[in-house]
């Protein structure tokens, strides 16, 4: 048994680091409204999935060009990556001017719930757009980056198989890896990132310090949706095919991995989504299994939210988080 | 015109006038045009306008007792429909309950729970298992499945299950607050919907994916009961349960408890509310009523499965809740009749009517916008557009008022029970 699942540990490693990034990038979102703001934005998984259908749109109508499809891919992916950005940004934006912003000072529950109602709204809006323009809710896109490539694990030593990845794997990674460490500086070494952090801080104070909040707050909002959209793109070119409901249970997902790394903490949430995505491949791959086939891989969704309530109990600031004693 | 109105909102003769004319009306056209969901619409207000009259509780009570009992199966029971109309006013009653059941812990306790239905899905399956064969896949006694007799003894069993359920929910949980309580009643729904997913191996309990086919009826004095007329009398029954109990609730020591920890937790807990049992309390009776119902849906549908236990479904009741006012009976019991027959009945009126006009050739609706498939943008709407607006609901809770002079003169007691009497 236990050779079984060291056989298949490296492409587990793979599938779960792929899942991993999107978790992250997702998860990022989350952490830099609820630093900000102490709000889960419910409507951010819907975020991505918005994002995730615009780009596929733009795809499949740029691929229909004749002289498109002479450009490179890698190009054509980094055109609809920064637009589909730009579009999302602008309705997180919107969405937070609409539905958090008159609510800033009503009690926590209100918010909370127009958050539900705003990714409802959204799941069936892109729901009934796809619909009329394709006859079906679920949409595959163009199959760009299909190229297999094998590693030969077993030659590291004897215990492993191959592995294979696909070449969007590849793009998956890099482009992640590229958005968080953009983020990170931009946190962490602008102007405009220090006024973020301000008003996580104490919001009241940084207004006095003439940091304008209502506009830190849209910019956070700005950022955090462009990163799922284009995250959004990303896992519409890497798994293919996608529905207006994926945004809902990933986002949850995301939500778990922010929790997971210390929400509010940025570089909590991309070790929390990293961890989340392998803890979960290795689930699916392995529990049927170690279980003896009692459970098997559709308890993959139970298993991240029994990690979600278990961080929640045990230790609710997370791995990167500092505890916060209650002001009262 | 506004002395006239004046003049009714204060004469009771006017008002009592009034409404016996609109309910003679509405039943006899019901009667006679048994296509019209209007007329069965505009009977069911008649509830509505009874609640805003002057009269007295027993009158009010009676009054609209005599029209669920007596009126509303006489007057649709004239035609091919009348199965119909009795199916949506079952079903109304079932969310009732459960809408009262959330209103106890979103609205009294402050408690936003997003799993509400899995405590439906616990008190449908108590009664699925044990009514059909399923149960001897794992139990090594008894015969399978029980006679329609134990229906009654299942809904006590349904109860308790679900308050079970809600007490083992609620014990992890109450570390947790506000909204990362949200996300983790959302799991739990989520993982109560996947388990009965996928409970059919290694021991088939739940039927899996395929749900539990022909649950037996629920039997009484020999007779099966079948139709949604008969169910209507049982829900109708525990639905009275319910509004009573919650009432009683509301006024209890435990109904303060429950508003005085949705206030203010800590300030609470510095009173001497015990904030562990108060919010064990609010999550299992909630659960409790659900659970009832749940064993009634069962009965009613003879099948359950996974897909009638979905999330759409928990914000359904959230959506009823919010509605018609968080905290407050009346404005949930409103909210949860208007959602239900919304859903129910206008939409899939409009639906089949925009499908005519297509169909005759007048316009054509694509498919993807008919508006049964709405559902999710309208409660989503609606969710936005209350909380943005109007936070407190249709009818927003009331809370005894205390005038200062009355408080110093000693008649405290006299005041609190004339007021509650007047509300409850």
């Amino acid at each position: 048994m236990l050779n079984n699942i060291l056989e298949s540990i490296p492409q587990v490693a793979i599938d779960g680091l792929t899942l991993g990034t999107v978790y992250a990038v997702i998860a990022l979102g989350y952490t830099m409204v609820y630093g900000i703001l102490e709000l889960i934005n419910f409507a951010h998984g819907e975020i991505f999935m918005t994002g995730a259908f615009i780009g596929t749109a733009m795809l499949l109508l740029l691929t229909g060009f004749g002289w498109v499809s002479a450009l490179p891919a890698i190009v054509l992916l980094i055109t609809v990556l920064l637009l589909t950005a730009l579009l999302t940004g602008l309705l997180g934006m919107g969405i937070e001017r609409v539905a958090y912003r008159p609510l800033r000072n009503a009690p926590k529950l209100i918010p909370l719930i127009t958050a539900i109602g705003i990714s409802f709204l959204l799941q069936d809006l892109v729901r009934f757009i796809a619909e009329l323009k394709k006859g079906n809710y679920i949409v595959t896109g163009p199959s760009l980056f299909t190229h297999q490539i094998k590693i030969h694990t077993s030659s590291i030593s004897s215990i492993f198989n191959d592995a294979s990845i696909k070449t969007s794997f590849i793009i998956v990674l890099v482009s992640a890896v590229i958005m968080m460490v953009v983020l990170d500086f931009f946190v962490n070494k602008t102007r405009w990132g220090m006024a973020m952090r301000a008003v996580a801080q104490d919001r009241d104070t940084a207004s006095l310090m003439s940091v304008n909040v209502n506009k830190v707050i849209s910019l956070t909002f700005f950022i955090g949706s462009a990163l799922g959209g284009a995250t959004g793109v990303l896992f519409a070119v890497q798994y293919g095919t996608i529905d207006p409901y994926i945004g809902f249970i990933l986002g949850l997902k995301a939500f778990t991995a922010a929790v997971l790394g210390g929400i509010g903490n940025i570089r909590g949430a991309m070790l929390g989504g990293l961890l989340l995505g392998v803890m979960e491949m290795f689930a699916s791959a392995n529990l049927s299994l170690l279980t003896g086939g009692v459970f098997g891989a559709e308890y993959k969704d139970v298993f991240a939210f029994i990690v979600l309530i278990a961080v929640l109990i045990f230790k609710p600031e997370g791995l990167l988080g500092k505890p916060v004693a209650e002001k009262v | 015109m506004k002395i006239w109105l004046r003049k009714y909102s204060e004469n009771k003769l006017y008002q009592g006038l009034f409404l016996l004319l609109f309910i003679m009306v509405t039943s006899l056209s019901l009667y006679l045009a048994q296509k019209s969901v209007v007329a069965f619409l505009l009977l069911l207000t008649s509830l509505l306008l009874l609640y805003y009259t002057k009269f007295s509780n027993a009158i009010k009570w009676s009054a609209g007792l005599l029209v669920l009992v007596v009126l509303l199966p006489l007057s649709a029971s004239g035609g091919d429909a009348y199965e119909s109309y009795m199916e949506v006013a079952t079903m109304v009653g079932i969310y009732i309950s459960m809408a009262l059941g959330l209103n106890i812990v979103v609205g009294m306790a402050g408690l936003l729970d997003l799993g509400f239905v899995a405590f439906f899905a616990v008190g449908a399956y108590t009664y699925g298992i044990f009514a059909t064969g399923q149960a001897a896949n794992f139990m090594p006694f008894g015969h399978y499945p029980l006679s329609g007799n134990s229906f009654w003894v299942f809904i006590l069993l349904g109860c308790f299950a679900a308050a079970l359920f809600g007490i083992i929910l609620g014990i992890p949980v109450l570390r947790v607050k506000g909204d990362y309580l949200a996300i983790v009643t959302l799991g739990f729904g989520e993982i109560i919907r996947i388990i009965f997913n996928n409970l059919d191996k290694p021991v088939n309990i739940t039927g899996g994916a395929m749900g539990i086919p022909s649950i037996t009826p629920p039997r009484i004095f020999g007779i099966d009961l079948v139709n949604a007329s008969q169910f209507y009398y049982v829900v109708l029954v525990i639905l009275i349960f319910t509004i009573f109990t919650v009432r009683r609730f509301e006024h209890s020591k435990i109904g303060r408890s429950w508003k005085a920890v949705r206030e203010n937790e800590i300030a609470a807990q510095a009173m001497g509310v015990p904030l562990v049992r108060t919010k064990l309390v609010a999550f299992a009776v909630g659960a409790s009523f659900s659970g009832m119902m749940g064993v009634v849906f069962a009965g009613k549908q003879t099948f359950v499965d996974p897909t009638s236990f979905t999330l759409l479904e928990s914000i359904t009741i959230l959506v009823m809740v919010i509605l018609g006012g968080m905290g407050s009976v009346p404005g949930v019991i409103l909210g949860a009749a208007v959602m239900t027959i919304l859903n129910l009945q206008v939409l899939t009126e409009l639906t089949n009517w925009l499908n005519e006009l297509s169909t005759s050739g007048t316009f054509v609706i694509p498919d993807a916008v008919s508006p049964a498939k709405m559902q999710r943008l309208l409660f989503g709407a609606l969710l936005i557009i209350f909380a943005l607006y109007r936070p407190k609901g249709l009818i927003p809770a009331k809370n005894p008022v205390y005038k200062m002079e009355d408080l110093s003169s000693g008649n405290v007691i006299q005041l609190t029970e004339k007021k509650q009497s007047a509300e409850g």
